[in-house]
């Protein structure tokens, strides 16, 4: 059922307008060799209530399940107000904005915006936004070694508790540009890179990317790392989680001279899980690097009667006007996602997004605390940790995720699979949206998933819609 | 007035804080915050108020005519936004496991599936997060594939001179040279000047068909043959799929690899300049590089197939598994119109573009392809009135603001002089196209009577023209009172 609003009468009028017999006339500059002659294999139209069934049966499938799934993408409460407007056609289905007098909502919205994300970096600068956290993480690697005029260096540090697929983003992207990128590797005591491995890397680099807190939750010694960077004439590249910033020193102080970029993955910020996207991804900077920064960029203005108007500016470094010769191929912003996070964090203020950070710490804390009572299970790292944590159990972790799952609970990441050299744990994330009684409840789960009666362990074979 | 210029210290949105927590003494000292990040300390309803104000000075299709070329501003329904945002979906974590993701899994596998068919691929990943990362991974492929084969010599991109910006801009983010190839005064490409291009160093040429300049390439098949024969592979750039919807396949023009643009075609909505997604579709010889990971189907399990069983794979690209939110709106739209709807929506786009060229043409304007047919769009030049006036392409755009109207794309194809490219959509009604024509006579009208009043223009909107160059030169991109 599509979407057209032509009658016949209207068809037939505006053919005749046009001065051709039929629609097929049309398209008489197309070869006919070429033109579909088979039907297409796709199904039959569905009505707006035939669809939403259809979809209501997909997402029963996949609903109902508490999570303690973390790992870069993370589950808080997003207050009411948020989506409502977010869903207001007005930001729904504008354009980019490049008719500025057309779409000044939308643009100051970016300048308020990029104001709350310099400073909850402690940065001066920030972009509209990028795809996500990885990309944009590719997107800061990529600058930086654009930045560093002091480094002929291609390769660029990273440390290996840097969200493995944050990597594999960035080396996707940097690699055609023959960036290396050279991996520090975590102690396995504490669960982060200590100071004395990078003696090794002294020689040239471009850069060093830390994130804090890092894949498996931990907290890096931000300070030492960023000033012994700087020493080494690398610039440094802070991966943030934003929630976490509200309790963790900004990446602007870290060190003598704070960290020249920050990037990271905006989703906690009023975005929800939504199978992975859409997300956006956040960079920030040093004043002297912006015209090295990829993607948009809202700036202050005036019009031509001296009043304040916000507008795209330094579009000079993008593909539109530079084409071959632009900073980045990106176009996009995630500009919907950005209205989330700016009323987001409009809405809590620095006072609730402290309290959300806090709370999520507090209740990791919590479920660390019962599940260390509990036989065959190990804290995996020493290090303070912010709201995710690596837990390492004797018995073998597929069977526990298994029967947490037939007991309604997604209890955590597999690291068998993401991070092997971690052995048999789980990477368990605690939000503020789980009540002490989830945590008990949790707890009580996994004890018997522990035990050796948990054996029925078996999920539950999922019906399915028809396929196409 | 800024959200921060409203905000007071000690204001709070109470009833959504949580309680007072008690400080986190168990994370040494040096590594928390000392300083208070500058966050808006304001009411519930301030907020509301604050952000509902700003969003009605946005244009948007849902409110305006956004006859904006090589974009595709159609209707964005509803009922993909509100299905989408079910709590199945919504609340599914990205790394949940594959048995407890059989919902989301199956509809992005059915989504694979029609995008091939409906372009006439093999095979689909939806991972790039739009068209520009869609061109990345594409000419990523093709590098890939030349390397397989042990070809390293093929350094050089072909790509017509009215290409989109992105175009060259993501062959050179794949180590790629580019090399422009004129268009002919027709609006076809020049097939002799692609001749003398092609060569052993050529790595292959990205194409847009119908072209940016709005017509349909009526040599593709010559073209592909030449470039094939040379070694190369070709790229399909998918931003003007709309016209062709359920008509033409890329893949019989002679295609190897494409990217969509979900927010065009599929009707996923463009929110103020993203989410998009751009998922890719490949004909045989690229199947084994596509970016992971993809939704595969096997004994009745949908699962995600990932670059540990895809060892020749360009790799991933992004955190997760691309916009999802976005791939399941676009799902959602082709479950809607269907097969039935697919070449309707050609038909229509392309019946609504030559319509207006037609009026347009009738009205005085200038075509800047008279002799052929228009695609889903069309371009107009006014450089005859820019000379007689000094009214330009710039301010007939400002103008139409005034008149309720978002502006045409402007000044792009770079190739012609002082042109509009007009893209109504087929979700635009007769009336909607006629009114826009009266709109246009009446600026006509004014800029020879009062060329003041469009040089000057817009009048309504809650801001007059910019200054641009004060924006780049005094740069404030952070609110620091």
């Amino acid at each position: 059922m599509s979407f057209v609003p032509h009658t016949k009468t209207d068809i037939k009028a505006m053919l005749q307008a046009i001065g051709v017999e039929d629609l097929q006339a049309l398209f008489a500059e197309i070869p006919d060799n070429l033109k579909i002659t088979n039907e297409l294999q796709v199904p039959a139209a569905l009505n707006e209530l035939e669809v939403s069934q259809l979809m209501s049966e997909r997402a029963k499938l996949d609903a109902g399940y508490q999570s303690y799934l973390g790992a870069g993408a993370y589950e808080h409460h997003i207050p009411a107000a948020v989506w409502e407007l977010v869903s207001r056609g007005e930001f729904y289905t504008a354009y980019t904005p490049y008719q500025a007098e057309a779409s000044q909502g939308g643009l100051q919205l970016i300048y308020e915006y990029q104001t709350m994300m310099a400073s909850l970096t402690g940065l001066e600068v920030s972009n509209a936004s990028l795809y996500d956290g990885a990309n944009a993480l590719a997107e800061a690697i990529l600058m930086a070694v654009r930045a560093n005029k002091k480094s002929k260096s291609n390769k660029v540090l990273v440390l290996g508790s840097l969200h493995p697929f944050y990597k594999t983003t960035a080396q996707t992207v940097t690699s055609l540009q023959n960036i290396e990128l050279v991996e520090v590797p975590i102690d396995f005591e504490s669960g982060r890179v200590e100071l004395a491995k990078l003696a090794q890397y002294t020689n040239e680099a471009a850069a060093l990317v830390i994130q804090q807190p890092n894949f498996f939750g931990c907290l890096e010694t931000v300070d030492e790392l960023t000033d012994w960077a700087h020493q080494q004439g690398l610039l440094v590249i802070a991966v943030v989680n934003p929630t976490s910033l509200a309790l963790l020193k900004e990446p602007g102080r870290w060190g003598q001279l704070g960290a020249d970029i920050a990037c990271g993955e905006g989703q906690p910020l009023g975005v929800p899980l939504s199978s992975g996207g859409p997300y956006f991804g956040f960079l920030t900077c040093k004043k002297v690097l912006i015209r090295e920064m990829p993607g948009r960029i809202v700036g202050r203005t005036v019009d031509q009667e001296g009043k304040q108007g916000f507008t795209l500016t330094l579009q000079a470094r993008e593909q539109h006007i530079r084409r071959a010769k632009a900073k980045s191929n990106v176009c996009t912003n995630q500009g919907l996602l950005v209205v989330a996070a700016t009323i987001y964090m409009s809405l809590l203020g620095p006072e609730g997004l402290k309290r959300v950070a806090l709370a999520s710490h507090h209740q990791t804390k919590q479920l660390v605390e019962g599940l260390l009572k509990l036989p065959g299970v190990k804290q995996a790292f020493q290090a303070p940790f912010f709201h995710e944590v690596v837990m390492k159990f004797e018995k073998p972790v597929a069977e526990i995720l298994s029967y947490c799952q037939t007991e309604g609970i997604l209890a955590g990441v597999n690291l068998n699979v993401l991070k092997p050299e971690c052995g048999n744990a789980l990477l368990i994330c605690v939000t503020e949206t789980k009540t002490m009684a989830d945590i008990e409840h949790y707890i009580q789960v996994m004890k018997h998933a522990l035990s050796d009666h948990s054996q029925r362990s078996k999920i539950v074979e999922n019906g399915l819609g028809a396929k196409v | 007035m800024l959200i921060f210029e409203k905000s007071q210290p000690g204001r709070q949105a109470k009833a959504i804080y949580l309680k007072a927590q008690s400080a986190a003494t168990d994370i040494p000292a040096n590594l928390l915050r000392t300083t208070k990040p500058k966050l808006p300390e304001t009411s519930e309803l301030q907020v509301v108020r604050h952000y509902t104000n700003l969003s009605k000075k946005n244009f948007s299709i849902d409110g305006n005519f956004y006859p904006l070329g090589s974009c595709t501003m159609k209707y964005n329904p509803r009922a993909a936004h509100r299905l989408a945002m079910l709590e199945g979906f919504l609340h599914h974590h990205p790394l949940s496991p594959e048995s407890a993701s059989q919902g989301f899994l199956s509809c992005l596998y059915e989504l694979q599936q029609m995008l091939a068919e409906v372009t006439g691929m093999k095979a689909t990943s939806l991972t790039p997060m739009a068209g520009a990362q869609g061109e990345f991974a594409g000419m990523a492929m093709i590098r890939a594939y030349h390397q397989a084969r042990g070809d390293a010599a093929r350094t050089e991109v072909l790509i017509p001179d009215a290409a989109h910006g992105t175009n060259p801009a993501s062959a050179v983010m794949c180590g790629y040279e580019v090399k422009e190839i004129p268009t002919k005064a027709d609006g076809d490409i020049d097939l002799e000047a692609l001749k003398i291009a092609l060569g052993p160093q050529t790595a292959g040429i990205m194409l847009t068909n119908p072209s940016t300049l709005g017509v349909f390439e009526r040599s593709i098949k010559e073209m592909a043959r030449l470039v094939h024969e040379a070694g190369g592979l070709l790229y399909y750039d998918g931003a003007n799929l709309n016209a062709i919807l359920g008509k033409v396949r890329p893949g019989d023009m002679g295609f190897d690899v494409l990217h969509f643009n979900l927010h065009k075609t599929f009707a996923t909505p463009h929110g103020g300049g993203g989410p998009g997604a751009g998922p890719v579709a490949v004909g045989k010889r690229l199947v084994p590089f596509l970016p992971t990971p993809f939704v595969a189907y096997e004994n009745g399990r949908y699962y995600w197939s990932e670059q540990s069983t895809n060892l020749q794979s360009v790799g991933r690209f992004g955190a997760f598994m691309g916009n999802a939110g976005v791939l399941l709106r676009a799902y959602i739209y082709m479950r809607m119109i269907g097969k039935e709807g697919m070449a309707e929506v050609a038909n229509m786009a392309t019946l609504n573009a030559n319509y207006l060229q037609a009026k347009l043409a009738k009205a005085g304007f200038k075509l800047a392809y008279p002799e052929r047919q228009a695609t889903h769009e069309f371009i107009i030049t006014l450089s005859d009135q820019a000379k007689a006036f000094g009214v330009t392409a710039k301010d007939y755009a400002k103008r139409l603001l005034d008149y309720g109207i978002h502006a045409p794309t402007i000044y792009f194809p770079l190739l012609v002089p002082e042109c509009l490219l007009i893209e109504p959509t087929e979700t635009e009604s007769k009336e909607e196209l006629d009114r826009f024509v009266e709109v246009m006579c009446q600026i006509k009208q004014e800029a020879q009577t009062n060329p003041e009043l469009v040089k000057t223009a817009p009048h309504t909107m809650p801001v007059r023209r910019l200054d641009d160059v004060k924006a780049a030169k005094d740069l404030d991109v952070v609110f620091l009172g």
